[in-house]
C-alpha cells in the first residue's frame, strides 16, 4: 500500500493548512463579532 | 494599490447570469440521460445495439453532466454572486471569470462528446481523458484566482461563513482533481493511471469520497448559508455553529474515502480508520443540517406560502437523511449487505436529488429573478408544481431503491443447507425488475419538474432584462 505514504502525508499536509487558516481567522477577529454578521447579509441587496 | 474591481460601482452579474442559466439547461440535460438509463437498465433493449447509446458509456455521461455540468455551473453562480455580495465588491480578475464560464462550457462539451465515444479514463467521476482533465485545471486556477482575489480586495473586515465553505469546495477539489488524474499519456485521448491495481482503487475513492464531501457538500453548504437566511429574512440560527462545523467537516472528511473499499484487497486497518471517520462526520454534517433548518424558528408559517423557502429546507431533510445513511452504510458489517447493490444507488440519489438538486433550484428560484431585474419568476406556481413534483420523485426513486437493494443484498448472501447459493444471480436482477420501473418513473417526475423550471426560467428571463446591481456606497466595516 505504497500509496499511503503519499495520501497520509497529503492529509496531514492539509491539517496544518487548516489549521493555519484557523489560526489566521482567529488572530485576526474574524470571530469577534459574529452574531452580528449573521444579520449584516440580510441588509445587501 | 487598487485593484479594478475594488474601483466599480456595480457588481459583476453577467457572468452569474450565464452560469444561472446554465444550471437549468444542463440540469436538464443530465436528468434526461438519468432518465434515459433508468430505461435501459428496466429494458436493455433501448440501447437498440449502438455502442454510443449504450449504458456503460452514457452512464459516465449522466453523472458528469448532474455533478460537474448542473452542480458545478450552479456552485460557480452562486458563489460569485455571494462572494461579491458578501465582499461589497465587484468579482476580482472579471475577465479571467468570463473565461471560467467559456471554459467550463467546453470541458462540459469536450465531455459530452468523448464520453459517448468511448474515450475513458475509467476513474468513477473523473472518466474525462488527460487533455480535458488539463482544460479542467486551467479554469479551475482560474476560478480560484477570481474568487480568492475577491476576498483579497472585499471591502468588508469579516468574511461570511458561506465563502469559507466555498473556498474549501475549490482549494479541495484542486487538490483531489491533481493527485486522482495523475496519468501517462499514451495518445491524444488515451492514458494509463499513474497508479496501479488497489493503489489505484484508494487513490480513486479518496477522490471520490472528497469530491462528495467537497463538490457535493461543502460548496452547496455555502449556497445553503447564504440563501437560506435570505429567503428566510432572518439570519442564520447560530453563527457559532455555523463556523464550529465548517471546520470539523473539512478536518473529518479526508480521511473518509476507504469506507468505499470494505472487504476488498485494501488493508483492513485502512477500511476501519475509514469506518470510523465516517461515523465521526456524522456530527459535523447535522451541525450544518441542524442550523440551516433552525434558521427558519419562529417563522416556520413562512413555509406555508413560501416553495422556493420548502424547496431549501426539504433540500436539507434530504442531507440530514442521507448524512445519517452515509455513516451508517460505511459500517463493514451494514456494508456487507448494502455494497453493490442498489441500496448504494438510493443513497446516492437522496443526496443527489434531494439534497444538491432541490438546494440548487432553490437558490437558482431566488437568484434568477434577481439577475433578470424581476422581482420574482414568471410563475410562482410552476415553482410550486415543481416542489412537488421533484419531492414525489424523489421519494418514489429512493424508497424502490431501498427495497431493491436490500432485496439483493438478502438474495445474493443466501445459502442452501448444503453451502450452495440460494438464487442465481440473474433471479435477483428479474426481481428487481418491478423496482426498476419505479425509479424510473421518479426520475421522470423529477424531470418533468426541471422542465417546469426551464419554462419558468425562460420565460422570466424574456419578460426581464439585464441589470446592475449598484454596490452600496458607505461601508461601515472597511
Amino acid at each position: 500500500m505504497d500509496v499511503l505514504y503519499l495520501l497520509i502525508p497529503l492529509s496531514v499536509i492539509l491539517v496544518f493548512f487548516i489549521l493555519g487558516g484557523l489560526w489566521w481567522a482567529i488572530y485576526r477577529g474574524q470571530f469577534e463579532d459574529i452574531e452580528s454578521e449573521g444579520e449584516r447579509i440580510l441588509k445587501d441587496s | 494599490m487598487a485593484f479594478s474591481n475594488t474601483l466599480a460601482t456595480t457588481y459583476d452579474d453577467k457572468v452569474v447570469r450565464q452560469f444561472a442559466v446554465m444550471t437549468v439547461v444542463w440540469g436538464v440535460v443530465g436528468m434526461l440521460v438519468g432518465v434515459i438509463i433508468a430505461a435501459q437498465l428496466t429494458w436493455p433493449e433501448l440501447n437498440f445495439g449502438i455502442p454510443w447509446l449504450s449504458y456503460g458509456r452514457l452512464r459516465p455521461l449522466h453523472t458528469n453532466a448532474v455533478i460537474f455540468a448542473f452542480g458545478g455551473c450552479g456552485l460557480f453562480a452562486a458563489s460569485y454572486y455571494v462572494v461579491q455580495r458578501t465582499c461589497q465588491v465587484s468579482l476580482f480578475a472579471s475577465r479571467l471569470a468570463s473565461f471560467t464560464f467559456w471554459g467550463w462550457q467546453l470541458v462540459i462539451l469536450a465531455a459530452a462528446v468523448s464520453l459517448p465515444l468511448g474515450y475513458t479514463q475509467g476513474k468513477e467521476y473523473a472518466e474525462l481523458e488527460w487533455p480535458i482533465d488539463i482544460l479542467i485545471t486551467v479554469v479551475w486556477v482560474s476560478y480560484a484566482i477570481v474568487f480568492f482575489g475577491t476576498i483579497g480586495t472585499r471591502k468588508v473586515r469579516h468574511i461570511y461563513v458561506a465563502n469559507w465553505f466555498f473556498g474549501a469546495f475549490i482549494l479541495a477539489v484542486a487538490l483531489l482533481h491533481l493527485v486522482n488524474s495523475a496519468a501517462i499519456p499514451a495518445g491524444y485521448m488515451k492514458s494509463y493511471s499513474a497508479y496501479a491495481g488497489v493503489q489505484d482503487a484508494m487513490v480513486q475513492w479518496w477522490y471520490g469520497h472528497n469530491a462528495v464531501g467537497f463538490f457535493l457538500t461543502a460548496g452547496f453548504l455555502g449556497m445553503m448559508y447564504y440563501f437560506i437566511p435570505k429567503q428566510a429574512e432572518r439570519p442564520v440560527y447560530s453563527y457559532r455553529l455555523s463556523i464550529v462545523h465548517f471546520w470539523a467537516l473539512i478536518f473529518t472528511y479526508m480521511w473518509a474515502g476507504p469506507h468505499h473499499l470494505h472487504y476488498t484487497a485494501l488493508p483492513d486497518w485502512t477500511q476501519s480508520v475509514g469506518m470510523v471517520f465516517s461515523l465521526i462526520l456524522l456530527a459535523p454534517s447535522w451541525g450544518g443540517m441542524i442550523n440551516g433548518i433552525m434558521t427558519l424558528s419562529g417563522a416556520w408559517h413562512k413555509l406555508r406560502d413560501d416553495p422556493i423557502l420548502r424547496f431549501l429546507i426539504v433540500s436539507l431533510s434530504f442531507y440530514g437523511m442521507s448524512t445519517f445513511e452515509g455513516p451508517m452504510m460505511s459500517i463493514k458489517t451494514v456494508n456487507a449487505l448494502s455494497h453493490y447493490t442498489d441500496w448504494t444507488v438510493g443513497h446516492v440519489h437522496s443526496g443527489a436529488l434531494g439534497w444538491v438538486g432541490l438546494v440548487t433550484m432553490g437558490s437558482m428560484y431566488y437568484l434568477i429573478p434577481r439577475l433578470f431585474g424581476q422581482k420574482q419568476m414568471y410563475s410562482v406556481k410552476a415553482i410550486e408544481v415543481h416542489f412537488w413534483t421533484a419531492t414525489i420523485g424523489i421519494v418514489i426513486y429512493i424508497a424502490a431503491m431501498w427495497i431493491a437493494g436490500v432485496m439483493q443484498g438478502l438474495m445474493w448472501r443466501s445459502i442452501n443447507p448444503d453451502g450452495t447459493l440460494t438464487y442465481t444471480f440473474v433471479e435477483s436482477v428479474k426481481a428487481t425488475f418491478p423496482f426498476y420501473v419505479l425509479r424510473l418513473l421518479g426520475g421522470l417526475l423529477y424531470l418533468g419538474g426541471m422542465l417546469v423550471m426551464l419554462w419558468n426560467t425562460f420565460k422570466t428571463a424574456t419578460n426581464g432584462r439585464s441589470v446592475s446591481v449598484t454596490i452600496p456606497a458607505a461601508v461601515a466595516h472597511a
